[in-house]
């Protein structure tokens, strides 16, 4: 009876070391660590789960065992009423036993949950990149944060991080509660609101992880990813620098006339880019608009046939979105998209 | 209590106690009905139909998860769908199932004729399946509550869920926490007052102390999401800003309310078995359970602790490290009442003589399912832990390990051990076996995989997942899982509407148990006990007669009951209880109005209150020649 469980135990086992093992290949998984604070929680992980299979092994070795040893031949038998009359010191004492086992493994696990909260905790912040992280249904704003103001710079969707730098994120919502999650980096954290919170993670190896909310926020919380991409700090300052540049003037007169479109109909009051008079706030910032690998919060990839459909029927691909479907003129759509893929 | 001068001739003190204690006949006689047995049976039912609505809803989600990027179910419906399961099986199944399984046995074990209260048991009743059928009807006119059966504000508040859905959510927690509180009080004073001479506190059934304690846990849990939930109604309907930031609310104050009720009603799910566990485990190893003493002292041990551990639930929020370090602690800590009950028990069966029946069968179960879960909860108390854990697939399995291994299996046992005393027939052996191994595998297949899953980034309540994370062939195990839950719950139905006709007659003790409820034929007659037992052990029909060995006195021509004190249960007084009547339906109907009302004007709760106090002043109106003949029968002392 406990064979099944006890080997999907050791299967359970099997893929947490596959896990310490593989580490670094990119994806949305809790057993790979690749970042400091990560590695601490799957060393306690480790850790909790070695203690919880010597627990079960022996709690469920005891019950068969009991099973076993008992004789089968109770049915119609009068019951067995010594325990009544005489007391069980022996069973008794086995009990007191095994419950005082468990207090001493339920200590080592508190001492095990506060070493590794210290250990979160002590990430050195030094020469931290900071982002606010703004939770909206169902997209990220982020705005990456600098000492001198003017280094600012907002994208959505999509975070770029150096590796081996410490990352602050400072985490908002202006709606729901949402929750950042991206376990190959760091545990969770809601974005509360009326509230900040923070969250501490460094990525130590490179590579682009995946992020889900990870809070019930509403019709499309399942569509509510974003990407990290972890890269050497200079790759990182590189990315970070054109990030501030405003958005190039249209060099094409399709996306001169695909500009035209945008800032002369509905998208701009929604949206920025910079450089231009657009700049509305209720939507994402589409100043690098071509430079990201994921449309709609890491729903679609970013090529020109999502991105038209997108525009012509948000609604077709992520019902329930905010931005309404634009019924454009195939010439005037296709203008708007040769202009947006200027954007890079 | 005793006398030597018997009042009445047995068979003629059987056939008037049956005509007195009967519910009347016919369609208004069904309506009139407080008998404990007869509500009870119709509560076991109620839940479980709402077991069943809860599963097929949640086969529904299996079947949209078997495979990445299914459009099988819109988004918006399977908001739906994961909320009403959730609250169907939180709050339309999993608590009440236990009071009505304890409204029917309570009394017979305690070897009392009734509960106390019953017009008040049969109004709780028909207040719990009006507010389930409302939320129900709400479904199926599509508009179900869809923000989670733990409905977060804001995303519950006015702004972000426009319309009603939210609000029938909201007044279906009403109707069922003032069922269950009602129920509460009735079991606290049925057992605290009404045991028969002799029963003393350390005599007590393990079943009825863990009835006793969960009762004590429902008046302290229940207030609070009553408090949380008119707040969120009144944000809602009357614009007050409870959870509203922008005007000095809170968001995080809800979850502190939520959970400050939904811990402890995990608890709530989760001890009533243990009482099951324990009737099962003595009978079927042929001895009393292990340490009394131990076992009652951790069960109330859990129920304390239980308050204490709630913002584990909300780790992932920005609370104060330190705060939570107590809570990991409380979280670890109530592992140990449940290891001892555990130990108690595994100790029972290593020095008992088995006779391997089905209920054994499901009992056994939960040392294997609920371990695991429990095991896994630690690993969720842990700060860090959690932080990767929360709101994954992991939680997924975890609590349905926990809720199932320690609830619903132990129940099926429950019904397969009682439902002889239920009906006065055998449920079918063999099917019962497939009915478990089924169940068993099936369980395991379903949700063992959600543990990896919630490892390898899956979170909670997403309708969908793109093909690339590779969550898809772990998915299908569980729907495959699932289905296979879904036919052993099929056998179980055929086997109890086979049995109900055609099992073997049971007679008054099949499994020769040592609990009162075994000594009065099968089903019981509308009194219970002929005679009301006078009681000296734990298990009175295990241990030979002792003198005196009943009440005599008691009137058979009313509904006459014996009150006894609180912890010697020594005899206090005669009490008449009430007749059946429809009032208790009537003003059910009149506070459903109500609430429903209210649901649409802040008004209902002024016009309907006309209804309401009028039913129940019917209902409580005396009757002049019932004071008289109350007043004749006095014995002046």
């Amino acid at each position: 009876m406990a064979a099944t469980p006890l080997r999907y135990l050791a299967g359970i086992a099997g893929a947490c070391c596959a896990g310490t093992v593989l580490a670094g290949a990119p994806g949305q998984n809790a057993l790979r660590a690749a970042g400091i604070q990560a590695e601490h929680i799957g060393w306690l992980w480790n850790l909790t789960l070695g203690l919880c299979a010597l627990v079960f092994a022996a709690v469920v070795g005891a019950f068969l065992l009991a099973l076993w040893r008992a004789p089968k031949d109770g049915a119609g038998r009068p019951p067995d009423l010594a325990s009544l009359t005489r007391p069980e010191r022996g069973i008794h004492r086995a009990v007191a036993w095994a419950t005082g086992t468990c207090v001493v493994l339920l200590l080592l696990l508190l001492g095990a949950d506060v070493v590794t909260s210290r250990a979160l905790a002590d990430l050195p912040l030094r020469n931290a990149v900071n982002i606010e992280l703004i939770g909206h249904q169902w997209w990220w704003e982020a705005r990456y944060r600098h000492a001198d103001t003017s280094r600012n710079f907002t994208t959505a969707n999509e975070l770029h991080i150096p590796v081996g730098r410490p990352v602050v994120i400072t985490l908002a919502s202006n709606d729901v509660i949402h929750s950042l999650w991206i376990p190959n980096l760091q545990g969770k954290r809601d974005l509360i609101p009326g509230r900040t919170t923070l969250l501490r993670l460094r990525a130590d190896r490179a590579g682009v992880y995946r992020g889900q909310c990870a809070e019930f926020c509403g019709l499309q919380h399942a569509l509510m990813a974003l990407e990290v991409t972890a890269e050497p700090d200079a790759a990182y300052e590189a990315w970070a620098a054109h990030q501030r540049q405003p958005a190039p003037p249209p060099d094409s007169d399709t996306a001169r006339r695909g500009q035209q479109v945008f800032l002369g109909g509905t998208c701009m009051m929604c949206h920025t880019i910079q450089g231009t008079s657009a700049q509305g706030r209720l939507g994402p910032d589409l100043t690098h608009l071509a430079g990201r690998r994921t449309l709609a919060a890491g729903t679609l990839p970013n090529n020109r046939g999502y991105l038209s459909g997108w525009i012509a029927d948000p609604h077709a691909l992520k019902e329930g979105v905010n931005m309404p479907a634009n019924q454009l003129p195939p010439d005037d759509l296709h203008a708007l998209v040769s202009y947006l893929e200027t954007l890079k | 209590m005793s006398s030597d001068q018997p009042t009445y001739a047995p068979a003629q003190d059987a056939a008037t106690l049956q005509r007195t204690w009967s519910d009347p006949p016919g369609l208004v006689g069904w309506f009139s009905a407080i008998n404990h047995k007869t509500i009870s049976l119709r509560f076991m039912i109620t839940t479980f139909v709402f077991f069943l609505a809860g599963g097929v809803l949640a086969l529904l989600m299996r079947l949209q998860l078997a495979r990445p990027d299914n459009r099988l179910v819109s988004p918006d419906l399977y908001n739906q769908l994961f909320t009403m399961h959730g609250s169907t099986m939180m709050f339309l199944f999993a608590v009440p199932v236990m009071q009505a399984v304890a409204m029917y046995l309570v009394p017979l074990m305690i070897g009392a004729r009734s509960v106390a209260f019953p017009r008040m048991n049969a109004f709780a009743y028909w207040i719990f399946t009006f507010g389930g059928l409302m939320l129900y009807a709400a479904f199926f006119l599509d508009i179900g509550p869809d923000v989670g059966w733990f409905a977060y504000a804001p995303l519950s508040g006015p702004q972000f869920s426009p319309g009603k859905r939210v609000d029938f959510w909201a007044q279906m927690i009403t109707f069922t926490e003032l069922a269950a509180l009602m129920e509460a009080v009735i079991l606290i004073t049925t057992i605290l007052k009404m045991r028969a001479p002799g029963m003393s506190l350390n005599r007590m059934p393990l079943f009825v102390w863990t009835m006793l304690v969960t009762s004590f846990m429902v008046l302290f849990a229940m207030p609070a999401v009553m408090l949380a939930s008119t707040a969120l109604i009144t944000d809602r309907l009357v614009g007050t800003h409870f959870y509203n930031p922008a005007e000095g609310g809170d968001v995080v104050l809800w979850q502190h309310l939520f959970w400050f009720f939904g811990h402890p009603e995990v608890y709530l799910i989760f001890i009533p078995p243990l009482g099951f566990i324990s009737s099962i485990i003595a009978t079927f190893a042929r001895r009393p359970v292990v340490a009394y003493p131990a076992m009652v002292l951790a069960l109330i041990a859990t129920a304390f602790f239980a308050f204490g551990l709630w913002v584990h639930h909300m780790f992932a929020a920005n609370l104060p490290e330190l705060g939570k370090t107590f809570f990991t602690a409380a979280s670890l800590v109530i592992a140990i009442p449940t290891a001892v009950q555990i130990f108690c028990w595994i100790a029972t069966l290593w020095s008992g003589h088995i006779a391997w029946r089905t209920p054994l069968l499901f009992v056994l179960a939960f040392f294997v399912i609920l371990l695991l879960g429990g095991l896994t909860g630690l690993m969720l108390a842990s700060v860090s832990l959690d932080t990767q854990l929360h709101d994954t697939f992991f939680v997924v399995a975890h609590l349905h390990y926990v809720l199932l291994g320690g609830a619903v299996f132990p129940l099926f046992g429950a019904f397969y051990y009682w439902f002889p005393k239920f009906t006065g027939r055998m449920l079918d052996e063999r099917l019962g076996r497939w009915n478990f191994w089924l169940f068993f595998i099936g369980f395991n297949v379903a949700f063992f995989p959600m543990h990896l899953l919630g490892l390898e980034g899956m979170p909670r309540r997403i309708y969908t997942y793109p093909k690339a994370l590779d969550w898809g062939a772990l998915n299908l195990t569980a729907t495959v899982g699932a289905l296979t839950i879904g036919v052993s719950v099929l056998l179980f139905i055929v086997n109890v509407l086979r049995s109900r006709r055609h099992g073997a007659p049971a007679g008054a003790d099949p499994w020769q148990a040592g609990t009162l409820e075994w000594s009065v034929a099968s089903p019981p007659p509308a009194s219970n006990f002929e005679q009301v037992p006078v009681v000296h052990g734990r298990y009175p029909l295990w241990l030979p007669p002792g003198t005196p060995d009943r009440v005599t006195g008691l009137t058979s021509e009313h509904r006459e009951v014996l009150i006894t004190s609180v912890v010697d249960a020594a005899p206090d007084h005669r009490l008449w209880l009430p007749s059946s009547s429809p009032w208790p339906f009537l003003c059910a109907v009149a506070v459903t109005i109500l609430f429903i009302g209210s649901i649409f004007t802040p008004w209902a709760m002024v016009w309907a209150a006309v209804p309401v106090a009028a039913t129940a002043t019917v209902w409580f109106w005396p009757k002049r020649h019932m004071t008289a003949v109350r007043s004749a029968s006095e014995v002046p002392p």
